[in-house]
C-alpha cells in the first residue's frame, strides 16, 4: 500500500488549521510513517474471536441528576479569551479562513 | 422526463433539562453572552463529564413516541473539527452505536396517512453560537462567540428520504413539533434556535429506486422557510438536470431575503470528522425496566388524542384538529364537557365564539373557568337570554372573569318574552308608524322587519323576533 505521507500531512494539518513550516512538515511526514507503521502491525494480529472494546472498565455509567450549579464568573470565562468584544469571545471570520488555506 | 424529488431531514432539538448534559450549568435562553459557562462545557483540560439523567430520559421518551427501537447498549463518539462554535474542537456525539435506530412518524398529506421513516435518533452535545458581524456569513470580517448554549442536550433526529416536497418536509416538521410537545421532550421553538431543520434534497428520473447527487441545504429558519427553500432547490435542480448538466454535491445556504439557495463551496472537504469513541464516558446502558416504565409512562400522543376526540365527542375532524394542537383549548373542551353533554353545541361555541373571545383579549384560556361556560349555555338553554345576548356575555365573561349569571343581573339581560311584556311594546311602535303599517297592508311585506326592529330596540335586542312578529301580525290584522 503505496502511501503519500506528504499529502496526509497538509490534510491533517489544514482539518486542525495549523499551518507547517517545511522542515516541520518533513519531520511530522516521518513520525507518521513510522506511527502509522506501528498500527499496521497491530492490524496483523487476529482479532477475530474479540468483541470490539471501546472502554476498558467494566462498570455501569454514572448519572448525575438533573440541577444546575453556579457558573463561572464572566472574568473567568473570558480569561483565556485571545480577544473580546464586550462579553464575546471574538474569533476571524470562519469562511474566509477556510478559503484563504484552500 | 419527469423527476421525483427525495428529501431527508436531519433535525436537531435541544432538550428540555434545567442543566446542560454534562454540567449542571443553566439552560436558561435569552441571558446575557456567557454567563452560563464553567470549566466542562468551556472544555478546559482537566474536567470530565457527566450524564444528566433527566436529558437521557427525555432523549428515550421521543425515541419510543418516534417508534425507533432504543438500544440496550450505546456509545459516545468524538466528532472532531474545529469551528469557533465549539470549545473542544470536538463534539461528543454518537456515531456507530446511536441511542435508538429506526421508527417513523405518520402524517396526513393530501387526505391520505404517510409513513416518513426514520434511520436514526441520538443524542449530542449543542454548540455555541456564532453571532457574524456584516450581515451574512459570507460578507463578515469577524465573529463573536457565545457559549451559553454549547453542551444543551441534543436530539438529533434523520429521516430516510421519504419526503416528496417542500410541503410534505413542513407537515412533518409540524406534526414532530406536536409530538414533541407533548411528550415533553422539547419546547420545539424555532425562533429560539431549540428546533432547527437542515434537509438533504436530490432529484431522480420518476420510478428509479436510486438516489441523484444531493445538496444539502441549511440556515431554513421556519416551518415556511424550510417549505420554499426545498420547492426552490428542487426546481433549481430540475432546470439543471433538463439542460443536461449535473448537480454538484454541496452545501447550500437559504437565503431569505432574496428567496433562493447560495452554494457555501467552503466547507467542502473539510467533512472528515475522523469519530472515535469518547474515552471519558462509559458506554451509556440502560436496563430493560427503565425503558419499558417509560414506554408505559407516555402520555397521550396527537394522533391518538386526535381519534379519541372523534369517537368520544363526535367531533368533526377539523375540531378535534383544533382541539389537538391547540392543547389548552382542548382540555378547556374537555372538562367542560365532563358537565355540559350538548358536546356539538359545546364545540361549536369554544371553537368558535370562545377561541375569538380569547385571541381579542388576549387571555389565556387558561383562565377562563369551563364551568361558566356551562352556565351560559344553560342560561341559552332555558331561553333565559337569547343568542345575541349570549355572544356579548361571552365576551363579558372573558374580559372580566365574573360568571353570566351575575352579568344577566347586573346588566338586566333576561330575556323579554310572552305577550303580557311584549304586546304594549307592539302596539306603541304600530301607533307611532301608521305611514309603515300603511305599506304593509298594501302587500309590503318587508315593511314588517322595520316594526320587529323598532320592538326589538325597545327591549334591547333580548327578545325573540319570530315572536315579536307574530304579536306584530296580530295587532295589525285587527
Ligand atoms: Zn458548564
Amino acid at each position: 500500500m503505496a502511501v503519500d505521507f506528504g499529502k496526509e500531512v497538509d490534510h491533517v494539518a489544514r482539518l486542525a488549521r495549523l499551518t507547517l513550516e517545511p522542515e516541520e512538515k518533513e519531520r511530522m511526514t516521518g513520525q507518521l510513517s513510522d506511527i502509522l507503521d506501528t498500527a499496521r502491525r497491530i492490524q496483523e494480529l487476529d482479532t477475530g474471536g474479540v468483541e470490539p472494546t471501546s472502554h476498558v472498565l467494566d462498570l455501569p455509567v454514572v448519572l448525575r441528576e438533573d440541577e444546575t450549579r453556579p457558573s463561572l464568573p464572566l472574568n473567568r470565562v473570558l480569561q483565556n479569551a485571545p480577544r473580546r468584544q464586550k462579553n464575546f469571545f471574538r474569533v476571524p471570520s470562519i469562511i474566509s479562513n477556510v478559503q484563504a488555506e484552500k | 422526463m419527469k423527476y421525483e424529488v427525495a428529501i431527508g431531514l436531519e433535525i436537531h432539538l435541544e432538550l428540555q433539562t434545567k442543566s446542560k448534559l454534562f454540567c449542571g450549568c443553566s439552560t436558561t435562553f435569552g441571558r446575557e453572552p456567557n454567563v452560563n459557562c464553567c470549566p466542562i462545557c468551556l472544555g478546559l483540560p482537566g474536567t470530565l463529564p457527566v450524564f444528566n439523567r433527566r436529558a437521557i430520559e427525555l432523549a428515550v421518551t421521543a425515541a419510543i413516541a418516534l417508534n425507533s427501537a432504543v438500544s440496550d447498549q450505546s456509545r459516545f463518539d468524538r466528532k472532531n473539527y474545529h469551528y469557533p462554535d465549539l470549545p473542544k474542537a470536538y463534539q461528543i456525539s454518537q456515531y456507530e452505536q446511536p441511542l435508538a435506530r429506526g421508527g417513523f412518524l405518520e402524517i396526513e398529506s393530501e387526505q391520505s396517512f404517510k409513513k416518513i421513516k426514520l434511520e436514526r435518533v441520538h443524542l449530542e452535545e449543542e454548540a455555541g453560537k456564532l453571532i457574524h458581524s456584516g450581515s451574512s456569513i459570507l460578507g463578515s470580517e469577524y465573529s463573536l462567540v457565545d457559549y451559553n448554549r454549547a453542551g444543551i442536550p441534543l436530539l438529533e433526529i434523520v429521516t430516510a428520504p421519504d419526503i416528496r416536497s417542500g410541503r410534505e418536509a413542513r407537515l412533518f416538521l409540524e406534526d414532530l413539533r406536536l409530538l414533541l410537545l407533548y411528550t415533553g421532550a422539547s419546547d420545539c421553538k424555532m425562533e429560539e434556535g431549540s428546533l432547527r431543520c437542515d434537509a438533504n434534497i436530490s432529484l431522480r428520473p420518476s420510478g428509479l429506486s436510486s438516489l441523484g447527487t444531493k445538496t444539502e441545504v441549511k440556515n431554513m429558519n421556519s416551518f415556511r422557510a424550510v417549505e420554499t427553500a426545498l420547492n426552490f432547490e428542487a426546481k433549481r435542480q430540475e432546470a439543471i438536470l433538463k439542460a443536461g448538466g449535473s448537480i454538484a454535491q454541496e452545501t447550500c445556504h437559504w437565503d431569505e431575503a432574496k428567496k433562493e439557495t447560495i452554494p457555501l463551496r467552503g466547507k467542502e472537504g473539510s467533512s472528515d470528522y475522523r469519530y472515535f469513541p469518547e474515552p471519558d464516558l462509559l458506554p451509556l446502558t440502560l436496563d430493560r425496566a427503565l425503558i419499558q416504565n417509560i414506554s408505559e409512562q407516555l402520555p397521550e400522543l396527537p394522533l391518538q388524542r386526535r381519534t379519541r376526540l372523534k369517537q368520544q365527542y363526535g367531533l368533526e375532524a377539523g375540531e378535534a384538529g383544533l382541539f389537538t394542537e391547540n392543547r389548552a383549548l382542548g382540555d378547556f373542551f374537555e372538562s367542560a364537557a365532563e358537565e355540559y353533554s350538548n358536546y356539538r353545541s359545546l364545540a361549536k361555541w369554544v371553537r368558535g365564539d370562545l377561541l375569538y373571545q380569547i385571541r381579542e383579549s388576549g387571555k389565556p384560556v387558561e383562565e377562563i373557568q369551563p364551568k361558566q361556560l356551562i352556565e351560559l349555555l344553560t342560561l341559552l338553554d332555558q331561553e333565559t337570554i337569547n343568542r345575541p345576548v349570549a355572544k356579548e356575555l361571552l365576551s363579558e365573561m372573558v374580559k372580566s372573569g365574573k360568571g353570566p349569571k351575575e352579568l344577566v343581573k347586573e346588566q338586566g339581560l333576561e330575556r323579554v318574552s310572552g305577550r303580557e311584556k311584549l304586546m304594549p311594546l307592539v302596539e306603541r311602535v304600530v301607533a307611532e308608524n301608521p305611514a309603515v303599517v300603511e305599506k304593509y297592508l298594501q302587500g309590503k311585506d318587508k315593511a314588517i322587519s322595520f316594526l320587529v326592529g323598532r320592538v326589538m330596540a325597545l327591549t334591547g335586542g333580548r327578545a325573540d323576533p319570530g315572536e315579536i312578529n307574530k304579536l306584530l301580525k296580530e295587532k295589525i290584522s285587527q
